[in-house]
């Protein structure tokens, strides 16, 4: 295939040790520790109080991410085209439904099941930014952010309009937990631009191939990356970083395809 | 957009296995809808259930996939001779160059709700058997399709809930906008749990009759099973009618998670943008599909875009009455029926409403109604106020 361009305007990062993304750099980069810490998960101050008491981790986690990543105000949130990816949605609000039908009752309550939704982030980024532009929410398991970022290029492309990807994941709770060992929340969000502006941080090459998929040289950093499906971005958070202007990274996607990211600071 | 064929497709759902079976059923204006005797599910409800797909058995390689989401897939996959015409696909463009993008909803999540009933009474754990990937998580059918057909490139899961399986054309559109891929199979799979039939009560949103969309007397939503798909190229079939993509409009409602907004603007946005990548006119529009679930408040937002934008004579319908409402799955099976019509001459008319709510200025069809179609638009808005508008013309 032929390459797609595209260029990233902002990055947002919410993930354990991984607080926000300007406090994060040094640490991917090398030039400070990684220090073990549970994810902190800011208050975006997106939802109306109403909302936010209803929502789970994911929503909060998604919306902490894209929060990060809008701080800067060079877009206006609700004109954006989103893309939300994630391999398993809310975890917590999975194994209550799951529990509850599992027992003599079956009573679930319908907050919960209409949290259920895999695109539950998406319409309460929506209701919360009154943005009314196309959102779509995927899945690609452990290939869910690589499979975003394939698919917010290509919108960004088509459509000519930035685009914000928001790849996030949640633990399950014991028993889903030993089936799908998620270890920590993580979000990370990117506004993916068809053309280079001002608050370009880095352009991208990108393409399908195969390849090793390339890793992160600190072992708590690696183990991340291997344990949570959002993570699979950190080999090109810390390119951005500022440890290789020049990269060309294989981020995980499937056993038999990779994607090749070639990246220009 | 560049136009996007349909140059193969099918569809399993309620009313039968493979196009000629639905289409039959739509001549006879026939439903599939029985009473809920889904599992041990106790509901005063009607579904439509597909017949025997737990007997549906998987290729050994793929065993691990064994769910009733997969089992429904590869039923599916089997009909009108869809496997044959992704193999010539796969030996046309290569295994790479064929992209998988299938909508669902719950997946196999039926599996994990049987397997919380045989957790280890000790440790709580849940049955060794039980295979996560495969069958519970969302990627799971378009894995198992990517793995059945051995294909080798982009693939992914579209979960917005009632409306995946029609914006999975708009990421096959983008893909090979790009020059990602050749060709794609797109389409969705949704298949009974108890997460969606107890889920949907506790809404208080399942009709206890079967469905009567746009009708005066409709109490809600009759849930449904059903798996489709089509196999989109940039070539023009050779032979027979031709029908295309040539619009895919999708927006957000930015209202309330489980309820419309009350004037259908996001309905509206989204009907709009299908036309205008089509380069159409309002007016041009042969026959509307609509998503009609027959929910108080769905019809009466989704009658008030539709007569805002094209006025209160263009023939529309509802074919949940018939197929039910197969959530994830309900875009594609509604774009297969829509290209089945234009290929027949015939529009659908609804069934099972009695009186059509005369609130809702549209021209809604309760009859079949003879008629050739070159342009129509299918309608599909799930939860999240996620819409999405699919036009298909005649070429």
């Amino acid at each position: 295939m032929n390459s797609l361009v595209v260029h990233l305007d902002a990055i947002g990062l919410c993930g354990p040790g991984l607080e926000n993304w300007a406090t994060s750099q040094a640490v991917l980069s090398g030039a400070a520790p990684y220090l073990t810490a549970p994810t902190l998960i800011a208050p975006s101050g997106y939802l109306p109080a109403a909302e936010r008491r209803r929502v789970g981790t994911a929503v909060k986690l998604a919306l902490a991410a894209a929060k990060d990543a809008l701080n800067a105000g060079a877009h206006d949130a609700s004109q954006l085209l989103s893309v939300f990816s994630s391999s398993g949605g809310d975890g917590d609000n999975c194994h209550t439904i799951c529990e509850a039908l599992a027992s003599a009752d079956r009573l679930i309550s319908p907050t919960r099941f209409t949290n259920s939704v895999h695109n539950a982030p998406s319409g309460y980024w929506g209701i919360a930014l009154k943005a009314r532009p196309a959102s779509t929410s995927l899945c690609a398991f452990d290939g869910s952010f690589s499979m975003g970022l394939l698919e917010a290029a290509t919108q960004a492309l088509t459509a000519m309009a930035p685009v914000l990807l928001i790849a996030y994941d949640t633990p399950y709770p014991e028993p889903l937990r030993t089936t799908r060992p998620i270890g920590h929340s993580m979000g990370v969000a990117l506004v993916v631009s068809h053309q280079r502006t001002n608050a370009t941080v880095a352009s991208l090459q990108i393409s399908l191939g195969r390849a090793r998929p390339s890793v992160m040289p600190e072992p708590h950093l690696e183990a991340l990356r291997i344990n949570i499906p959002a993570a699979r971005c950190l080999p090109l958070l810390r390119a951005i970083a500022g440890v290789d202007n020049n990269a060309e990274l294989a981020l995980d996607l499937f056993d038999n395809q990779q994607l090749l990211v070639k990246v220009g600071i | 957009m560049q136009p996007l064929y349909l140059s193969h497709y099918t569809l399993t759902t309620c009313l039968g296995r493979g196009c000629q079976a639905n289409w039959d059923a739509m001549i006879e204006q026939r439903t599939g809808l029985q009473p809920c005797a889904f599992e041990t599910a106790m509901l005063p409800t009607f579904i439509g259930q597909v017949e025997d797909v737990d007997a549906e058995a998987l290729p050994p390689r793929l065993s691990d996939y064994l769910c009733r989401n997969n089992q429904l897939a590869q039923l599916a996959l089997k009909q009108d001779g869809f496997c044959g015409a992704v193999e010539e696909a796969i030996q046309a463009y290569g295994r790479h160059r064929i992209g998988v993008f299938l909508g669902t909803s719950t997946s196999g999540i039926l599996s994990t709700e049987i397997a919380y009933r045989h957790r280890d009474k000790q440790t709580g754990a849940l049955p060794g058997d039980f295979h996560y990937a495969h069958t519970h998580n969302t990627f799971s059918v378009s894995s198992f399709v990517r793995d059945y057909f051995e294909l080798e490139g982009p693939a992914m899961a579209v979960s917005s809930a009632c409306s995946s399986s029609a914006k999975v054309f708009g990421n096959a559109a983008r893909m090979m906008a790009c020059g990602v891929i050749d060709a794609a199979i797109v389409g969705g799979v949704d298949s009974l749990c108890l997460t969606t039939l107890y889920g949907f009560n506790s809404l208080e949103l399942l009709s206890n009759e079967r469905c009567q969309p746009f009708g005066s007397q409709r109490k809600g939503i009759s849930i449904s099973e059903a798996a489709g798909f089509a196999l989109l190229t940039r070539q023009k079939p050779v032979s027979g009618t031709a029908i295309a993509i040539t619009g895919v409009g999708e927006s957000s409602d930015a209202h309330h998670m489980s309820s419309p907004h009350p004037e259908g603007a996001g309905a509206l946005a989204s009907m709009q943008q299908a036309l205008d990548m089509a380069g159409l006119a309002a007016n041009q529009i042969d026959y509307i599909n609509l998503h009609g679930t027959a929910t108080r408040s769905n019809d009466a937002a989704e009658g008030l875009a539709v007569s805002a934008l094209f006025g209160s004579s263009v023939p529309c319908s509802s074919t949940k009455g018939h197929t039910g409402h197969a959530l994830g799955a309900a875009g594609i099976v509604e774009a297969i029926l829509c290209a089945l019509a234009m290929k027949n001459r015939i529009l659908p008319g609804g069934v099972n409403t009695q009186e059509v709510d005369a609130s809702l200025k549209v021209n809604y069809l309760l009859e079949n109604k003879p008629a050739a179609s070159r342009a129509v638009i299918s309608n599909s808005f799930g939860f999240g106020g996620s819409n999405c508008s699919l036009l298909l013309e005649q070429q």
